[in-house]
């Protein structure tokens, strides 16, 4: 098998992640409409609740929707990792993954490309809600747009790799609500998508390191920095560490025995 | 291509669901692999298929150990699966393309196959329609012309004519028997539809994970002194019984 090969294979599986994003209107709709609330509804409530001193990386004081824009960013990445695992589940289930698994090709080459394609899908979802965003007055520098997709792509893969991890321990459909449960809301509560860390440091302590052990945390500030074209040191190595240890563990872990009917 | 089967034993946890299993297919021809449900053909499938890793025993496809040599045993090998798995909501076309980019092959060099594929399988007028307004018959049309995409040299059938109607099966079955002649291809026709295999067919019959009886299925009938293969095949299986009671 040449890098010819290799190509070809990872552009079909792009291809058909697209294809089923484009075909799957509902999906990216409720994606939308999700950060969208949050901006348009949420954000109008807690605007007068919560004050945002000048913190890195703004320099001067902004709204509280130019706060929270990066954190519903990878609110939309987050659950599009999540999405993406219980298709992964459900395309088990489903016998689809067979398919996939009786390429030729290294299977940890076919979960990777399966991985770039959702975190591909993911982005454009993002560049979405940038853009209505944008009609609603909440600019990030328009640079600041373009800097931030690799850090964008960046936190897709860890969140997508994190979500392939979970649908290899999951035995059923029907078990996944509830690993949605505990690992959507944590993750995105306890971290600084809706409120700066020294906010939560004032109310608790453990809290706080809670919220700044939190992975999710440093996808946020990896995205945000970005937007702002500033560069978060911390926050890159974190999250490229750890989507270099989750994607191997997601890899390592996947056991093809599953796609199989046993009979 | 020659398949050989030597002395493979699989176990889930404490269940043993094959238990020493060894046979050769002929090669070139319709080889049925027979057995009840739950006589361990789909786990034979899935070993064939690299779905389920070998623990005990090996595969040689052409002498090659399929253990160590997993990717080329799934070059070689075309399969359509007794659950389809089409992607209901795609195209036709966009299914095999699919498959066709799995096996590393570009959009242009796939793009001739999948019409020879489609016109082979009388379907290439429906090839940007979605699998969902598909019968049954034509679906798993279309999976055999996925299964030979990429130009395996086995062709593995895992109950491919369940829930398909008496007509379809019939047809199925000549239509694979037609490739057989015509591209010399290796079949594994898995079944427990008897009255699907020919006297002349090799065949294999499993029963509680061991191999019962191996053979042409007309030498087989004659060895049981039975009337047909389903005769046989019942006489072979309480034999399989009585040895292990």
């Amino acid at each position: 098998m040449s890098p010819h090969h290799y190509l070809a294979c990872m552009a079909g599986i792009l291809q058909r992640e697209w294809l089923r994003f484009f075909l799957q209107r509902s999906r990216f709709l409720s994606a939308l409409v999700r950060p969208l609330l949050w901006l348009l509804v949420f954000a109008a409530g807690f605007r007068a609740a919560l004050g945002v001193s000048i913190i890195p990386p703004y320099s001067t004081y902004i709204t509280y929707e130019t706060y929270i824009l990066p954190g519903l960013c990878c609110m939309i990445l987050l659950f599009n990792g999540m999405q993406g695992s219980l298709s992964m589940v459900y395309d088990r289930e489903m016998g689809s993954m067979r398919v996939l698994l009786m390429s030729p090709l290294p299977r940890p080459f076919l979960l990777l490309s399966k991985l770039l394609a959702t975190a591909l899908v993911s982005l454009i979802q993002v560049y979405a809600f940038l853009a209505i965003a944008w009609c609603f007055d909440i600019r990030p520098p328009l640079w600041g747009l373009l800097a931030a997709a690799p850090a964008l792509l960046l936190a897709a893969l860890l969140l997508s790799s994190l979500g392939l991890l979970l649908s290899n321990g999951i035995r059923q459909l029907e078990n996944f609500a509830g690993v949605m449960n505990f690992v959507i809301f944590p993750l995105f509560f306890l971290s600084s998508a809706l409120y700066p860390l020294w906010k939560m440091r004032e109310s608790s302590e453990w809290l706080y390191w809670l919220c700044a052990l939190n992975p999710f945390t440093h996808a946020v500030e990896l995205v945000r920095f970005a937007l702002y074209q500033r560069f978060n040191l911390t926050a890159l190595l974190v999250c490229l560490g750890l989507w270099l240890l989750v994607s191997l563990a997601a890899v390592l872990t996947f056991n093809p025995q599953r796609a199989a009917v046993r009979g | 291509m020659s398949i050989q089967v030597a002395d493979v034993s699989f176990a889930y946890g404490a269940h043993r669901a094959l238990e020493q299993v060894s046979f050769t297919l002929r090669p070139g021809c319709l080889n049925a692999l027979l057995g009840p449900n739950g006589a361990g053909k789909s786990t034979l499938v899935a070993l064939l298929s690299r779905l389920y890793r070998l623990q005990q025993g090996d595969i040689l496809l052409d002498g090659q150990s399929i253990r160590r040599h997993p990717r080329h045993a799934l070059r070689q090998l075309g399969v359509v699966f007794q659950q389809s798995t089409l992607d209901l909501d795609l195209t036709v076309r966009q299914n095999l393309a699919y498959h066709a980019a799995l096996h590393g092959l570009s959009r242009r060099a796939a793009a001739p196959r999948i019409e020879a594929e489609l016109a082979r399988q009388h379907l290439l007028e429906r090839q940007h329609e979605k699998v969902r307004q598909l019968n049954g018959g034509h679906r798993r049309r279309v999976e055999i012309a996925r299964a030979l995409l990429h130009q395996p040299r086995i062709l593995l059938l895992d109950e491919a004519s369940v829930g398909l109607d008496t007509a379809s099966r019939a047809a199925l079955n000549q239509h694979v028997r037609a490739l057989c002649a015509e591209q010399q291809l290796t079949v594994i026709w898995t079944t427990h539809l008897l009255d699907e295999i020919h006297d002349a067919d090799p065949v294999v019959m499993l029963s509680r994970g061991r191999v019962v009886a191996s053979g042409e299925a007309a030498e087989l009938v004659r060895q049981q002194q039975a009337a047909d293969l389903t005769q046989a095949f019942a006489r072979l299986s309480a034999n399989a019984l009585e040895a292990t009671a």
